[in-house]
């Protein structure tokens, strides 16, 4: 198969991940959207590998994911911690801060 | 035994003998300054995890200022060695680049990172619970605020001393971050110093449902830019097929040595280059808080703990600034033509909206927010030039940016009333009366941000418009000496607020800090008026270290 479909596939994930963000309310949904953002880049990142016949993206790849799992820990705590305080998570209930 | 083996070797083969994978050639010496301040961050996690808690603060405050100031020598060891000049290089496999720009941001942030380490470490402001002094950190940042657990944190006298490895471990990220020299290391220092901050937000002592409020936001809006980052970089390497800063350079002036099929089919693909140039753009703007991705900064800025405040708003722009100009200025210099209408367009928003939305402000934090948001339009047009002059002026802007946003972070951390900080700007009316000292200090402050000469603020302004003009960009000095003056008359509302209005009865009070606060605040008040007065030693410095390694 060309892997230049593969390709595709990265960019509609990456799609659906950003209009995820954008439309959904809760805060882990919303969280999970930007892990489905990361691992498209990680499907572009191998692929494109694969194209070029080098090993970097690849490697990038596994950066990513341990970046991707250094971000879950900071954001669950920081999710938690505010669901804890306010009993939601959902991203339009936390309007303190505004003009 | 040997049928056994003659069966195996039917579905397998014989290994080759392993080869000797050379080591990569690590240069400890030049990357020092990160090492310091990162072993500093790690020796900070040991000690949380070892000491009683009574002696953790002297000790994470001793080792945490240790750090940045032994990080500080090394990297003026580095530029007194020439790295900054004509031993400019490229350390680590290419991955980090030693040269001027970067030896002098990473002073520049050291510095303000340790005046930011004075504010953390602040305990005079807070009265004392249960006879102990406190800090702007809450006792645990883990407990529900208003519950149980909190109280007895507080009784107990917990407070959150891990805020010291967290700034150290932002301050490594940043440190990386403008050195950086291939798209994975400006990936991974941009999660490595975004990471921390997103924690320290949330550990606001008072008005703790903000602080995480705050937290949140920039949260889920710097991973959603970091995933638009990493995308940019998935793009440019697809086109170049490297990540490194000068291979991607190569293909894009079309300088390779050799051309391989693959490459000759996707560096003829420009959709790729300028979809990922501008994917990778859009993540370093997010972090510079530039107009279309700057929604996150008022409320971030007032939500966090002030002293974080401060470090975010003066470290993160040094660090973003750097990286932003070594990727236009090394990586798309082949694309000015592209990049430089956009970034115009993107310089004339911010500076206009960043003046005009602070007029409308009541919040002294918010109000210092958008007056950031339109600095960072002030030094876009500065990166704008595209010439030598462009790079040293935003270098010499930062400098001077940075410290004043220090001093009044720093500054309104001491105004306070029964609530903690009395930051809604109507409280600080008659300031001047009550306080004189304190009030003349962020009066010169705020002239500093409104670019009134003899202060920083004017010699930086001057700079980044001079170099912005004679690289024929009139039209966009027009509009930033315009928005200038638009901020000046609300820096000015401020110290009219301040010195010619009636205290209210129920004003907040100055609290009295101790040497930490009142040596930033002196630091900050220093630097604002000899780099006003006297800007030719530093315009120098940072002309001399405004060439860039390739």
């Amino acid at each position: 198969m060309n892997p230049v479909n593969y390709l595709y596939l990265a960019a509609l994930l990456f799609t659906i991940g950003a209009t995820g963000v954008l439309i959904r309310r809760n805060a882990i949904v919303v969280f999970m959207c930007v892990e489905l953002m990361l691992n498209a880049c990680n499907l572009a990142f191998v692929t494109f590998s694969r194209l070029h016949g080098n090993l970097d993206g690849q490697i990038i790849a596994f950066f990513t994911m341990v970046v991707a799992a250094a971000e879950v820990v900071i954001g669950l705590a920081i999710i938690v911690t505010i669901f804890r305080s306010r009993h939601s998570a959902s991203v339009d209930d936390a309007n303190l801060l505004k003009l | 035994m040997s049928s056994a083996a003659s069966v195996h070797s039917l579905w397998t083969a014989a290994a080759d003998a392993p080869q000797k994978i050379p080591a990569p050639h690590i240069e400890y010496a030049q990357l020092s300054p990160t090492l310091i301040v990162l072993g500093a961050a790690v020796l900070g996690i040991l000690v949380e995890a070892f000491l009683p808690r009574r002696t953790r603060y002297p000790a994470q405050l001793l080792l945490a200022t240790v750090g940045l100031v032994a990080a500080f020598a090394a990297v003026i060891a580095l530029a007194a060695g020439g790295y900054g000049t004509d031993k400019a290089h490229i350390a680590a496999m290419g991955a980090v680049a030693v040269d001027g720009p970067a030896l002098f941001l990473q002073g520049t942030l050291l510095l303000a990172s340790l005046i930011a380490v004075f504010t953390f470490a602040e305990r005079r402001l807070d009265p004392a619970a249960h006879g102990r002094r406190v800090d702007s950190f809450a006792a645990q940042g883990a407990a529900v605020p208003g519950g149980e657990a909190e109280q007895e944190a507080v009784k107990a006298g917990f407070t959150t001393t891990e805020v010291f490895p967290l700034v150290l471990f932002a301050v490594g990220g940043m440190l990386v971050f403008p050195a950086a020299n291939d798209l994975l290391t400006l990936f991974v220092a941009l999660e490595v110093f975004s990471l921390p901050l997103y924690v320290l937000c949330a550990l606001a002592r008072r008005q703790r449902l903000m602080s995480q409020e705050s937290a949140v936001k920039y949260f889920l809006l710097g991973a959603f830019s970091s995933a638009f980052l990493l995308f940019g970089v998935a793009l440019l390497y697809g086109y170049a097929g490297t990540v490194s800063y000068a291979g991607i350079a190569d293909v894009v002036s079309g300088t390779t040595r050799s051309v391989d099929p693959a490459l000759a089919s996707t560096s003829g693909n420009d959709a790729l280059l300028l979809i990922g140039g501008a994917l990778v753009l859009m993540g370093l703007l997010f972090k510079v808080g530039a107009v279309p991705f700057h929604m996150w900064t008022p409320d971030v800025y007032q939500g966090a703990p002030t002293p974080v405040t401060g470090f975010m708003a003066a470290a993160t722009k040094v660090a973003a600034f750097g990286a932003l100009l070594r990727l236009l200025y090394v990586v798309l210099p082949g694309l000015r033509w592209d990049w430089r209408p956009v970034m115009w367009g993107v310089a004339i928003v911010t500076m206009v909206v960043g003046a005009i939305v602070a007029v409308t402000q009541t919040d002294v934090k918010r109000l210092l927010a958008y007056s950031s948001i339109a600095h960072a339009g002030f030094l876009l047009a500065g990166v704008t030039a595209a010439s030598p002059d462009g790079i040293s002026s935003v270098l010499f802007y930062l400098v001077t940016y940075a410290f004043v946003t220090l001093g009044a972070f720093a500054v309104v951390t001491l105004v306070r009333d029964a609530g903690g900080e009395a930051t809604h700007l109507s409280k600080w009316a008659g300031l001047g009366r009550r306080s004189p000292l304190v009030a003349a200090v962020f009066a010169v402050f705020l002239l500093a941000f409104a670019g009134i000469p003899l202060t920083s603020g004017f010699a930086g302004k001057f700079a980044v418009f001079k170099a912005a003009a004679e690289s024929g960009a009139t039209p966009l000095v027009i509009v930033g000496v315009l928005s200038s003056a638009v901020a000046a008359f609300f820096y000015v509302r401020v110290i009219v607020l301040m010195f010619f209005s009636e205290p209210r009865p129920d004003g907040p009070t100055v609290a009295v800090p101790s040497a930490l606060t009142s040596t930033a605040i002196a630091v900050g008040v220093a630097l604002t008026v000899v780099l006003g007065v006297a800007p030719q030693y530093f315009l120098e410095l940072a002309g001399q270290a405004g060439t860039f390694v390739r």
